[in-house]
């Protein structure tokens, strides 16, 4: 026998890594993703799970996919490791690069590397895979921005497969004339070489195909998410969390578990809180404690922060802290939070009511007696996660002695919110704050509210020392806020043509623990809950209610998907009950162009709901006829086909929510695009440059961006409540416009002039005139418009930008050194704020300047003997108001219908039960149907360019048109969603019972 | 700090596996999401490692007179990528069902009976192949049946000086056929609701010669459906599908869970092992047309 291994703490493990070889010292059971991360500091390998549920941490080990976060450091010995770093054999890893750019194949970007290392896995076996054979290989990468379809396509393409693969295809029906020819142009553009200045290859710049411009260093791994930087020597935090979902709580002796743990530098509880321990969405309903006071309200609450190197924190349990927990009955569930005689769970609010919402027009008794027809129902959805694959993370830096000043970076959708919170935690003024977004993994609604912000900041002020943390998977679930569960009961009327007479809904919402958006879901689906449809009496109710479980906050539509459910499945119900056709009976009572909402708004402008159910009408004819021939020989598996339609207010909701944009033209000729709208993957930096670049005159590869930071861009408000395509990219109009007109009053110009900038020369051509404008000779921007400490900062960021262009010009968030002369000559502001009015006691007014608009139609197959469903197909009819950029409002829908799908069939959390990715399912690419598109443009005149925000109404429609197909190819009407197998299987016993 | 043994040689390991408190580590597709769950709760303990993965003579399937030896460090993708008969069909459809690409890769076979889940996805074939695991220790080898290994739930008969080195399937004595069909809520990465596995023996006269049948996620343990394979001796393949009767799987015990109820389970299996017999039987009649 050999001499035994002794066990290792640390051992040097040597490898080849992307072709080199490397030698690290390593903890052997560390894993591999850990080391490549934190010992090579190689970011690119991204962390979602550490489990093997996400796929995110795919590299290949020995040329095989494996995930790096189930790979211990020791077994790296000796072996080949390929990154989302290196250019993968044969370069593969490099092809699909540029092909996932070309196709919109990345929108977040936290999956890609993943997605990316998966894809060179196959294609270094499999030259030309088939459509199923690229869904078998990154079947094991989940992604929850883009619906899959598009990394599919940006595999094939890659592989140069042909498209003659009849399976899943994907079609896109756009009026613009971008469509097809447009992604080709840009395929060639970028086959020299990605990064290339986009210029050339798009006039106009709105209505095209432009790749994402931070989208470069998506599909290199070099975009810095949360996770991927902190200060050299920062500590770490890990914060305790109630195991208890209602408890009171008491701590002994913290400071005696600082002295006696090596590397713990503190433990912080409520009272160590600088200024108010609370934050909250609402001023007045700041609810919620940054660490809890001796009592919390929901499983997951965090109580303790534990502050140190990452091996103390990492290291001590739970388990040794003195906690002495008084466990309470905990009120699960809306009903159980309403029962009578139920504790309050919040001082204040004896009812645990949190909020109300209504709205009433006409005279609902009236419209139900007078009807031909009438229908009602109660529906149940579940507590829904983000699952967005970046965990929440960051660091806080406390600034100058004293501290002067806190710096949080952090993944974020509201960095100005963040700041108001930040600064209230710690009791100073806002000035004193600086939030700078990293790039943000996903956000969906659920990183609009502060989960890791106040606590880094509170832990680096008291330590005074930089603070650093990343939430684990579990963690992320468990604590972080959820889409609100309903209980919805709702009638609804029509006349004997099938036209409304009535509709009613009460509606209750599991706020959970703590208020976050609850009076937002309230206010927001008395408006929307009758659906897109002419109705004259409506009476519509609404509750937030406080429970037990974990907060519920802001997903992808407010409330509006789980109300969708109930007036679609209701709108359906008269179809049936009235003989009258399911498309025909929508399309009677769309909203159009000059008709009065229930809320007593009279649709002026974009109103293009009609135009979508038209587009849809061949689909749907062809769908049941296809579904009738298919049934007729097919008793077990019976497909059907739903239609579901949908509409969404643009912005928030009766409530000022301004976007302010600045243009600035640097003496040296930088031209600097200062953008505070946060792009969560969604495309707004792509977007708003678009529009800017047209309005003003100048091609998207001029500009420089920077994205976000508070100390350098102006309040663009938060991105949510598909908001910033109206109203921010009115902001970049305006402020685009603002400059323009200086440039041309200074060259003394008509509207129709065309500008070009070469260096610091500004060139103005005009008919047959032609000036130029040396930049270097204007005066300075004075003081009192040009924030001098910004523009200081500005000139630090502003790298000189890159042969890459635009490519790389996000990478400014990063930027450090390079200091250039920026002096401001000439700027361009632009603010907007959507007009709306308050709503009075009845819901009256005008909530949003204007709505986006969907129909959309779902295919299944339901195996009637297990209840399983596949969707076979979506076809979804969007009225976008214009497409800024085809590639990424498909992205959206994509993306929207995956989460649609996730919604209707598989998706449920339960606290306590379902706190990762094994147990809590979202879908994978085998479960995602192909999709055609129809882009309807229905120009918004207060849009800009016409355009109005996609990101929402992309997932309204799809889980109700899923519910009606399940109907229809079955006869069982679902009301509770998820549709799992068991759930299905239940419904069509029951049905078999009654007959 | 956990300790990490990483021995050359299986003696090395039986002597470390028998010294100390250790945890297996082969792929680590188990160990490492269990301390993510437990670090998600503020547990950071962690067992100290002996990870096998460099006994490289554990690794891959061979041919033996009278079974196939599937050593314990043989991943799920190894066994698709093998050159197998019909009687592993059944098995490889498991491993192309089990998370994705990445976990085939990694996960073991043996490390999946070892985690001896209710919904372990190789344990209900593993019963229906009669196999037989081997377990090395410093007394010796010894071979116990794969109905007796798994004794409880999440629970095996592997001793604390034992490490698991083999599994045994037996070549049948007339030419078998098996198929797997799982049932989840997705597709991909997906934790089955209930698995069911068959291996059957048709001789020429279409009759059943011999059938095992078993079933996953549907109790503490996957069981054989022993009142079944008796049923099914000698009935002609092309029946066997109207054989299945509710009380061949009264010995299951589904429970409610996150994934479904178990009177769903139970209704599931029964169309699950029908389905399986179906599809057996289609394949028996496409072989003799």
């Amino acid at each position: 026998m050999q001499d035994r291994p002794a066990a290792r703490d640390i051992s040097q493990v040597s490898f080849t890594l992307n072709g080199q070889p490397v030698s690290v010292a390593a903890a052997p059971f560390a894993s591999l993703a850990d080391t490549l991360r934190s010992e090579l500091k190689l970011t690119g390998t991204k962390i979602g799970c550490e489990a093997g549920d996400c796929g995110a941490c795919t590299v290949l080990l020995d040329g095989a996919q494996v995930c790096a976060c189930l790979v211990p450091a020791a077994q790296a010995e000796g072996a080949r490791v390929d990154t989302v770093e290196g250019p993968g054999p044969d370069a593969v890893t490099d092809r699909l690069r540029t092909a996932f750019l070309a196709h919109g194949a990345a929108q977040c970007g936290i999956c890609t590397p993943g997605m990316l290392m998966a894809a060179t896995d196959l294609l270094a076996r499999q030259p030309f895979p088939s459509r199923a054979d690229v869904e078998d290989a990154i079947g094991g990468v989940l992604c929850r921005c883009t619906g899959y379809l598009k990394i599919v396509d940006a595999v094939l393409d890659a592989a140069g497969a042909t498209r003659s693969d009849p399976g899943r295809p994907n079609t896109v029906v756009s009026p613009s004339n971008h469509g097809l020819q447009d992604s080709i142009a840009l395929r060639q553009a970028h086959g020299g070489g990605i990064g290339q200045p986009i210029d050339a290859m798009c006039t106009p710049v709105v209505g095209a195909r432009m790749p994402r411009v931070d989208g470069w260093p998506k599909v290199t791994g070099t975009d810095a998410f949360g996770a991927d930087a902190a200060p050299a020597g920062a500590l770490w935090m890990r914060v305790v969390r109630s195991p208890h979902a209602r408890a009171r709580f008491a701590l002994g002796d913290l400071a005696a578990v600082v002295t006696r743990t090596p590397g713990l530098v503190a433990i912080l509880s409520a009272k160590d809180v600088p200024g108010e321990n609370s934050f909250g969405i609402f001023p007045n309903m700041k609810d919620q404690p940054v660490l809890a006071p001796g009592l919390v309200r929901f499983r997951g609450e965090a109580v303790l922060a534990l502050v140190g190197t990452r091996q103390a924190v990492e290291t001590l349990s739970d388990a040794e802290l003195p906690i002495a927990w008084q466990p309470e009955p905990p009120l699960a569930g809306i009903a159980a939070a309403l029962a009578p005689g139920a504790p309050a769970l919040h001082a204040g609010v004896t009812d645990n009511v949190l909020a109300r919402g209504n709205l009433k027009c006409g005279n609902v008794a009236a419209g139900h007696a007078s009807a031909a027809a009438s229908a009602e129902g109660c529906f149940e959805t579940a507590f829904v996660e983000h699952a967005y694959i970046e965990p929440e993370a960051g660091y806080a830096v406390p600034v100058g002695p004293g501290p002067d000043r806190i710096e949080v970076t952090a993944c974020t959708q509201a960095p100005y919110m963040d700041l108001d919170e930040v600064a209230r935690v710690l009791g100073i003024a806002h000035a004193r704050v600086r939030i700078r977004p990293t790039a943000c993994g996903g956000g969906f609604g659920g990183k609009l509210d502060v989960s890791v912000q106040p606590l880094l900041a509170v832990a680096a002020w008291l330590t005074k020392r930089p603070v650093r943390i990343v939430y684990t998977r579990t963690e992320s679930m468990a604590s972080t806020t959820k889409r609100h569960p309903a209980s919805i009961w709702a009638k609804s009327s029509a006349d004997a043509g099938g036209r409304l007479t009535a509709f009613e809904m009460q509606a209750d919402f599991n706020t959970g623990a703590y208020a976050s958006w609850g009076p937002t879901v309230a206010n927001r689906v008395p408006v929307h809950g009758m659906g897109p449809y002419k109705v004259a009496n409506a009476l519509l109710r609404t509750r937030a209610v406080y429970t037990s479980d974990t907060p519920a906050g802001a997903f992808r539509g407010f409330g509006v998907p789980q109300a969708a459910i109930a007036h679609e499945t209701l709108m359906d119900d008269l179809a049936l009950k009235l003989g009258i056709d399911r498309w025909a009976i929508r399309r009677r009572n769309a909203l159009d162009h000059g008709d009065a909402t229930a809320s007593g708004q009279i649709l002026r402008h974009s109103a293009g709901l009609p135009r979508c159910l038209d587009a849809l009408q061949g689909d749907w004819d062809a769908a049941l006829a296809r579904v009738a021939r298919h049934n007729a020989s097919s008793p077990r598996r019976r497909r059907g086909a739903g239609i579901a339609c949908m509409w969404y207010g643009c912005g928030n909701t009766s409530l000022s929510n301004p976007s302010s944009m600045r243009i600035t033209l640097a003496r040296d000729g930088t031209l600097t695009f200062l953008n505070g709208a946060v792009d969560i993957g969604q495309g707004s930096s792509t977007i708003l440059l678009q529009i800017a670049a047209e309005a003003l005159g100048l091609p998207p590869g001029a500009f420089r961006m920077v994205v976000g930071d508070t100390d350098l861009t102006a309040d663009a408000g938060k991105t949510s409540a598909s908001r910033q395509t109206l109203v921010s990219g009115n902001a970049a109009r305006l402020a685009a416009e603002d400059l323009r007109s200086r440039i041309l009053a200074l060259a003394n110009a008509g509207p129709a002039a065309s500008l070009s900038l070469e260096g610091p020369k500004l060139v103005i051509l005009d008919g047959e005139a032609s000036r130029t404008i040396d930049l270097a000779n204007l005066p300075a921007l004075s003081e009192s418009k040009a924030n001098s400490r910004a523009e200081a900062q500005i000139s630090t960021a502003v790298l000189s930008s890159s042969k890459h262009g635009l490519a790389d010009s996000i990478a400014l968030r990063q930027a450090q050194g390079g200091v250039e002369d920026s002096v401001v000559v000439l700027e361009g502001l632009g603010t907007w704020d959507p007009p709306t009015t308050a709503l009075d006691e009845n819901g009256q007014g005008i909530p949003y300047a204007t709505y986006g608009f969907a129909a959309q139609m779902a295919e299944v197959e339901v195996d009637v003997v297990l209840g399983t469903v596949k969707v076979l197909e979506i076809v979804a009819a969007h009225d976008v108001g214009r497409a800024i950029n085809p590639t990424l409002v498909e992205g959206q829908i994509h993306g929207g219908i995956a989460q649609g799908l996730g919604l209707a069939l598989m998706e449920e959390f339960i606290p306590g039960r379902t706190e990762n990715l094994h147990d809590y399912l979202i879908p994978t690419v085998g479960d995602m149907p192909p999709v055609k598109t129809y882009l309807i443009e229905d120009a918004e005149l207060d849009g800009p360019f016409g355009a109005k925000g996609v990101g929402e109404p992309a997932l309204v429609a799809t889980a109700p048109a899923i519910l009606g197909a399940i109907r229809h190819a079955t006869g069982a009407r679902l009301t509770r969603v998820p549709v799992l197998p068991h759930r299905l299987w239940e419904a069509l016993r029951g049905k078999e019972a009654a007959q | 700090m956990v300790a990490y043994y990483r021995p050359a040689s299986l003696d090395e390991a039986l002597a470390i596996r028998a010294a100390r408190d250790v945890m297996i580590l082969a792929g680590g597709t188990d160990i490492y999401p269990a301390k993510a769950a437990r670090a998600g709760w503020g547990d950071m303990r962690h067992k100290d490692v002996l990870d096998i993965s460099r006994l490289a003579d554990l690794r891959g399937i061979s041919a033996q007179a009278d079974h196939w030896r599937i050593g314990a460090l043989t991943t799920w993708t190894d066994l698709i990528r093998a050159d197998l008969p019909a009687l592993f069909d059944g098995y490889r459809r498991a491993a192309r069902e089990v998370g994705g690409v990445q976990i085939q890769n990694r996960g073991t076979l043996a490390g999946n009976i070892c985690t001896a889940s209710p919904a372990g996805d190789g344990i209900p074939n593993l019963l229906a192949l009669d196999a037989r695991i081997e377990l090395a220790s410093g007394q010796g080898r010894r071979l116990v049946p794969m109905t007796a290994f798994i004794d409880g739930y999440r629970h095996t008969v592997c001793r604390a000086d034992e490490i698991v080195t083999a599994v045994l399937v037996p070549r049948p004595a007339t030419p078998a056929r098996s198929h797997f069909l799982k049932l989840g809520a997705r597709r991909y990465l997906v934790i089955s609701i209930v698995m069911a596995a068959s291996v059957v023996e048709i001789g020429h006269d279409g009759r059943i010669g011999a059938a095992r049948v078993a079933v996953g996620s549907c109790s503490a343990v996957p069981q054989r459906l022993g009142a079944l394979e008796n049923a099914l001796v000698g009935q002609l393949v092309a029946a066997a599908p109207d054989v299945v009767a509710p009380i061949h799987l009264a010995t299951l015990a589904p429970i409610d869970d996150i994934r479904a109820s178990g009177a769903y389970r139970r209704h599931a299996a029964l169309a699950l092992v029908r389905d399986l017999l179906s599809e057996l039987a289609a394949d028996a009649e496409r072989r003799a047309a």
